[in-house]
């Protein structure tokens, strides 16, 4: 039987700070200032299904805790330690520049939104949650994080998509006994199936002004050519590469660690985000399928379809109608009503 | 028969009525003002002077607001303020996360105040609104 053919999608999402290069993909927030996060390192990648998701959080020292929150297009199956390199190589293979030092602050959740994974990798506390822009709130005010005034609308338009997201937090007494230096990083590679990977941008703005840029630059790796949505002609996107990718990068990206699915042919896309964060109301939608329908839910340029009703809905919506009808008839007839008049003999 | 229309037809209205959350004519005004998304809905209001008007503050946003009214003085103050919830005055109200509060506030005289939340970084963000108080 013909081998089938490989899809495979990988994002790379970084933000620059100032002497390399870094990755951003979440939105971050520090609660008491004591500790501030500097940088977020994330990659994405899509095969048979499964979305590969890794992500390197810097720690930036102090004594406190801060945290990340990634919206996320599916429910993780797993959450485990990335390999030590992959990111850098795929910078390195498409020569990107450097832009300015960005400071991103992030947000983090908890309780009210459901739990569904909790791990710990080296000094990171992850949390993948389940719920509304007001359930993750919940959990990340009762979590001590202190979300910017753009979360609500943020968190909501991502929730209207797929309501998973990953909160991740630096734990400072096992940073310190690791003896984890500023600037140290720390991967986490997810794995998620889903039919529609996407590449959250929106949340790279997450408690900026407005006016502030956000420089990212993301990577796909695919079979074929992907299509995108926004298309890459859009203010603020750049098509910065778009080749077949080489055998040795294909060679060198399998050779790290949990990044075996890498498949033995691949595209290679290279879109360099630059833009102020108000004007950053969008994510990237790939089609890595080769059927150049990218979805404009999943780039979020439209909302999802609502739910039919069910009939237990439309029960209930009949009943109260006829409710309605009845006590609008009721008063009609008592206003309408006159007794029989009677004769009165004297 | 024309007076007993009358009564079936306000007795029909009374659960409307009701409904709409109307307030007696000898109490306060009642102003009620939205928190979502980090704005205040609507952001222009204005009220007759001399008269309690009691705010209903609906914080419909996972993240906590303020709504403090006063004049640009006020305001500077708060922006360098220290002082983390609000509770001791009727013109500064904090609002948790999702809840509602309300405060009655009588302004003596015509104005034209502002109302802002000064937690970090949601004046910048647009929440601000402008109460006026008429003769």
């Amino acid at each position: 039987m013909r081998r089938l053919i490989t899809l495979l999608t990988a994002t790379f999402v970084a933000l620059f700070m100032t002497a390399g290069t870094t990755l951003a993909c979440g939105g971050l927030i520090g609660p008491n200032g004591a500790v501030n996060l500097l940088r977020t390192t994330t990659f994405a990648g899509y095969h048979d299904g499964v979305e590969h998701y890794v992500t390197a959080f810097e720690f930036a020292g102090g004594g406190g805790a801060f945290g990340s929150l990634i919206p996320l297009p599916g429910v993780p199956s797993d959450v485990v330690k990335g390999g030590d390199w992959t990111l850098q190589r795929l910078v390195r293979e498409t020569n990107p520049p450097v832009p300015e030092a960005v400071f991103l602050r992030a947000a983090a959740a908890n309780d009210s939104a459901e739990v569904l994974m909790e791990r710990k990798i080296d000094a990171l506390d992850i949390t993948v949650l389940k719920g509304g822009a007001d359930q993750v709130g919940t959990w990340a005010k009762d979590h001590g994080f202190r979300l910017p005034p753009d979360a609500p609308e943020v968190l909501d338009f991502y929730a209207q998509r797929s309501p998973i997201f990953l909160a991740a937090a630096f734990n400072p007494t096992r940073a310190a006994a690791r003896g984890q230096a500023i600037g140290d990083g720390t991967p986490v590679h997810i794995t998620i199936p889903t039919p529609n990977p996407w590449v959250p941008l929106r949340i790279l703005g997450l408690g900026k002004n407005g006016q502030e840029r956000v420089d990212a630059d993301i990577f796909l790796l695919t079979d074929h050519k992907p299509a995108l949505l926004p298309s890459t002609d859009t203010p603020g996107l750049q098509l910065a590469h778009s080749a077949a990718a080489t055998d040795l990068l294909l060679s060198d990206l399998r050779s790290d660690k949990g990044m075996e699915w890498v498949p033995s042919s691949a595209w290679l896309t290279k879109v360099a985000v630059g833009a102020q964060a108000s004007k950053l109301t969008f994510d990237l939608a790939i089609d890595a399928s080769g059927q150049a329908a990218p979805s404009r839910v999943a780039a979020g340029l439209a909302v999802p379809d609502l739910p039919a009703a069910s009939p237990t809905d439309l029960a209930r919506l009949v009943l109260g109608l006829a409710v309605i009808a009845l006590g609008v008839l009721f008063i009609v007839g008592l206003t309408m009503w006159r007794p029989a008049r009677g004769t009165l003999s004297q | 028969m024309r007076l007993r229309r009358l009564a079936v037809l306000l007795l029909a209205l009374v659960p409307a009525l009701a409904g709409c959350g109307v307030g007696s004519a000898a109490g306060p005004l009642r102003v009620e003002i939205v928190l979502h998304y980090s704005h205040y809905q609507p952001s222009t209001i204005s009220i007759p002077a001399g008269r309690p008007v009691t705010f209903v503050l609906r914080n419909a946003d996972p993240i906590d607001h303020e709504w403090i009214v006063g004049d640009a003085a006020l305001h500077e103050r708060h922006r360098t303020g220290t002082e983390a919830h609000h509770d001791a005055r009727p013109t500064e109200v904090s609002i948790d996360a999702l809840s509602t509060r309300e405060t009655t506030v009588a302004f003596n005289a015509p104005a034209t105040l502002t109302f802002v939340c000064h937690l970090p970084g949601h004046e910048q963000y647009g929440m601000v609104g402008t109460l006026t108080v008429t003769q």
